[in-house]
């Protein structure tokens, strides 16, 4: 019994855990945020592009209702983004102490992008009814822009904490001098925030559509779920073949710098040539690996395809004890890239499904098996990204920054940070329940006031009333509630 | 270099002030609105008011937290080590404001307005009020340096701490209400203009009163800024009461738009003082700004940054309040038959195309 006690005092006192966890949940989290944010805007500007240019009434509305959940979304992200500068500081102290005129410089220009964003939001959406068209498509081109820049800027401090570089140290390891440009274009840079950005546009895309072939699934096929449901499949379908591509060359990035993270992704327990890709699996007591499928020689190819299976990879046993992942870390590691790879190798399946589609029969593939897996699509996606992200931060380990500070001497001393922890999942729970909630009750409100009103132009000054009205969607679910 | 770098802070500060300030302040005002019915004509111009801007206002904090990290890294690095607790409940009551502001404009019904209204409505005192006890614990000189936690608890429950976050509610609803009786002007509402000019006054003489006690608490407890008050920025305090003082008397007169003018100079003058007062230390006694200053490298850096936001960001952001004085931005933005049909079923109804009752 006291030993259960000590045990979990001990626990409650030791605020590496919780620090952990509390960093890993509240970005799990706002990274679901952050693919709305930089596609929707996307999404909705092309709406707004065939609103004007076709003069297409249900593309305007598309448009419109798109913008109304954009601003939800990311007024969620600019608070969980919010929580997140201040946890730099709150559960890392020493870290920020030590290398924030380094890891900082970034944010500094993520700063900017983000107020264009957030003043551009802000026009785009409260504009509609008072700007001309064209004024009103333009001042939503800067949220996208911002968007991509924005991201580029927050993954270029997390790529430096994967490629350390542009400072330089005195003896007490306190960085003396900064080159900004090699902070920022760290090796790690190009490659990781590319991957991000296609992600972002790939989750979001898929993320959109799975909402409305799911409404088509329930039969509304009118044109105005069409339409929706192809903009953000396509933008989903365009991303994915792309992330295969970029997700490969950072496979091989990561061979050559990272040699621990990559042996933990492999599951390779020592050096050697001919190193089988294994499937699932996992690794026991030192190192030895167990169960799993393992296709000879692929990863040893897969690493350097001009050597081949020659290919000499290092094991987990080639590093010094101290810098070693632990047993679990390697195993979430490992699992997480099997289910990243394995999700967007479905994806990708799925997007050749629709291309082919498109291409063949030049139209939208509208079967129950095609609609029930783009519905699964979008939570198979955002796993598939958490599972990407699990595995660039937990691959990590023990370092917080790469060979250069430990997770372990970078966190706080402070021993409550379980109480926050708590405090956070509490909040956040509550948050995402009310999000959803939020959003789901606004698309019922515009499913309950069908799917076009032609009553209200939506421009002023007001055009001349349209001469007929767009044809009324051709099915409807009754709603139960009146 | 530093000292550059330490104007930008400032400006930064000075702008979340007096920007983000009066968001909080009209949280204040939405809080005492009183119930659905007494409060819906504040609350409508409230909503209003800061409906379109409240997300670039907040952005200013996101950017002073960046450049103190970046520029200042063991200023940072200190004051969260030991003043975790009044940031936590400030980052908690920020995604609970911003959330429930955000929630509130989309939900229909009274009943989770008033749920959602509260959520935004209750962390815009709090959030300051933390702000202010950190403020307070930094000018007393309690956040110690060099990878030491200061008192995780005296740190923010001090007299200065606790005259810092009374004093911040106070400036901030006081702030408030000065716009938002030219916001209600604006908006052809004289009943609601006269309701927030009696609680401007009376919001006013509560600074006064809070300020008074504060240079005894300050005297007492913070003896380096209360020095650096009155002797270096004792034009600025000057400056500050007038314009405050100033700017009462034109409220009592009823003249709204100067009124605001000389509040907003009232505020940014005593957070100013404030900064000149505890300089050349970031943390009095024990820091100062050169000391805590990153590598030149980082500095130019940030600095660039700035230099790039004044080109592109302010103008956008000076577009952005040009477009919401004017009225460009409306409050609802674009109307949806789907908002008004749950508004009022049977307006709906009159606007409703023919064959619309299969449909409900």
């Amino acid at each position: 019994m006291s030993q259960t006690y000590q045990l979990i005092t001990a626990l409650a006192v030791d605020p590496v855990p919780w620090a952990r966890a509390q960093m890993a949940f509240t970005l799990m989290c706002h990274i679901i945020l952050v693919p709305l944010g930089v596609s929707w805007a996307l999404m909705t500007l092309v709406a707004n592009y065939r609103a004007i240019r076709h003069d297409n009434p249900h593309a305007l509305l598309l448009a419109q209702r798109w913008s109304k959940y954009m601003a939800v979304t990311f007024a969620v992200g600019a608070v969980t983004g919010t929580v997140l500068s201040f946890e730099f500081g709150l559960l890392w102290p020493r870290f920020m102490g030590r290398w924030g005129a380094a890891f900082g410089v970034p944010f500094a220009f993520e700063g900017i992008f983000f107020f264009v964003e957030a003043i551009f939001v802000a026009i785009y959406i409260f504009g509609w009814r008072r700007l001309k068209p064209w004024t009103h498509f333009w001042t939503g081109v800067p949220i996208v822009l911002a968007g991509i820049f924005g991201t580029m800027s927050v993954v270029a401090a997390n790529a430096w904490m994967n490629a350390p570089a542009g400072f330089t140290l005195n003896a007490q390891g306190d960085v003396v001098s900064v080159n900004p440009i090699g902070v920022i274009f760290n090796k790690s840079m190009p490659l990781q925030a590319a991957h991000m950005l296609v992600a972002a546009y790939l989750v979001g895309g898929f993320l959109v559509a799975s909402v409305y072939a799911a409404a088509m699934l329930r039969g509304r096929r009118d044109h105005y779920h069409r339409l929706a449901f192809t903009i953000a499949f396509t933008v989903a379908a365009i991303a994915t073949p792309v992330q295969l591509a970029v997700g490969d060359t950072i496979a091989r990035w990561v061979y050559q710098n990272q040699p621990t993270k990559f042996a933990a992704i492999e599951l390779v327990p020592t050096t050697s040539s001919d190193v089988p890709e294994t499937l699932l699996g996992r690794v026991g007591p030192n190192w030895t690996v167990k169960g799993g499928l393992p296709i000879p020689g692929l990863a040893s190819w897969l690493s350097d395809p001009s050597t081949g299976k020659a290919t000499v990879v290092q094991g987990l046993k080639a590093f010094p004890v101290d810098n070693q992942p632990t047993i679990a870390e390697v195993n979430i590691v490992h699992l997480m890239w099997d289910v990243m790879i394995g999700l967007g190798t479905l994806l990708f399946l799925l997007a050749l499904w629709y291309g082919i589609g498109w291409v063949v029969r030049r139209r939208l593939p509208s079967n129950r098996l095609f609609l029930l897996a783009a519905t699964a699509a979008g939570p198979l996606a955002v796993i598939a990204m958490e599972a990407g992200w699990i595995v660039t931060e937990v691959g990590r380990q023990p370092w917080i920054v790469y060979n250069q500070m430990r997770v372990s001497a970078a966190v706080t001393g402070n021993h409550g940070v379980w109480i926050s922890f708590i405090a956070i999942v509490i909040l956040y729970a509550a948050l995402g329940v009310t999000t959803i909630l939020v959003l789901h009750r606004m698309s019922r409100r515009f499913r309950r006031a069908g799917g076009f009103v032609e009553h209200d132009t939506p421009y002023a000054p007001r055009p001349a009333p349209q001469s007929t009205p767009p044809a009324e969607p051709e099915q409807r679910v009754k709603v139960l509630d009146p | 270099m530093s000292t550059a770098v330490a104007i930008v802070l400032l400006i930064a500060v000075v702008a979340y002030a007096i920007f983000a300030g009066a968001d909080f302040g009209a949280g204040f005002w939405d809080l005492i609105a009183g119930g659905p019915d007494r409060g819906a004509r504040s609350r409508g111009v409230i909503e209003h008011s800061i409906g379109p801007v409240w997300e670039a206002n907040h952005v200013w904090l996101i950017f002073i937290l960046v450049v103190l990290w970046t520029s200042f890294p063991p200023a940072y690095a200190s004051i969260t080590l030991t003043l975790y607790v009044p940031m936590m409940i400030a980052a908690l009551g920020i995604v609970l404001r911003g959330a429930g502001f955000a929630f509130r404009k989309v939900a229909v019904t009274p009943r989770n307005q008033r749920i959602l209204g509260g959520a935004f409505a209750i962390p815009s005192v709090l959030v300051p009020y933390a702000m202010g006890a950190m403020a307070g614990g930094v000018a007393s000189g309690r956040v110690p340096t060099g990878g030491r936690a200061g008192d995780p608890v005296h740190s923010w429950i001090n007299p200065t701490s606790i005259m810092g976050g009374v004093l911040a509610v106070a400036a901030v609803a006081y702030l408030a209400a000065v716009y938002l009786v030219w916001d209600a002007r604006r908006l052809g509402d004289p009943a609601a203009a006269e309701y927030f000019r009696r609680r401007a006054v009376g919001a006013g003489c509560a600074v006064v009163v809070v300020a008074a006690v504060s240079v005894v608490v300050l005297h007492a407890d913070a003896r380096y800024l209360f020095d650096g008050l009155f002797s270096r920025a004792l034009p600025l305090l000057i400056l500050g009461v007038l314009c405050g003082v100033g700017a009462l008397l034109l409220l009592v007169r009823g003249a709204a738009a100067g009124a605001r003018l000389l509040a907003v100079l009232a505020v940014a003058s005593i957070v100013t003082a404030w900064m000149v007062g505890q300089w050349p230390y970031l943390l009095p006694t024990s820091l100062t700004a050169s000391a805590a200053a990153s590598p030149n490298g980082t500095l130019t850096a940030v600095l660039v940054a700035v230099g790039l936001a004044a080109v592109t960001v302010l103008p956008a952001f000076i577009g952005l309040y040009v477009l919401d004085q004017l009225g460009k931005l409306p409050d609802e933005g674009v109307d949806d038959v789907a908002d008004r049909q749950l508004d009022s079923p049977r307006q709906a109804d009159a606007v409703e195309p023919a064959g619309a009752d299969d449909r409900t």
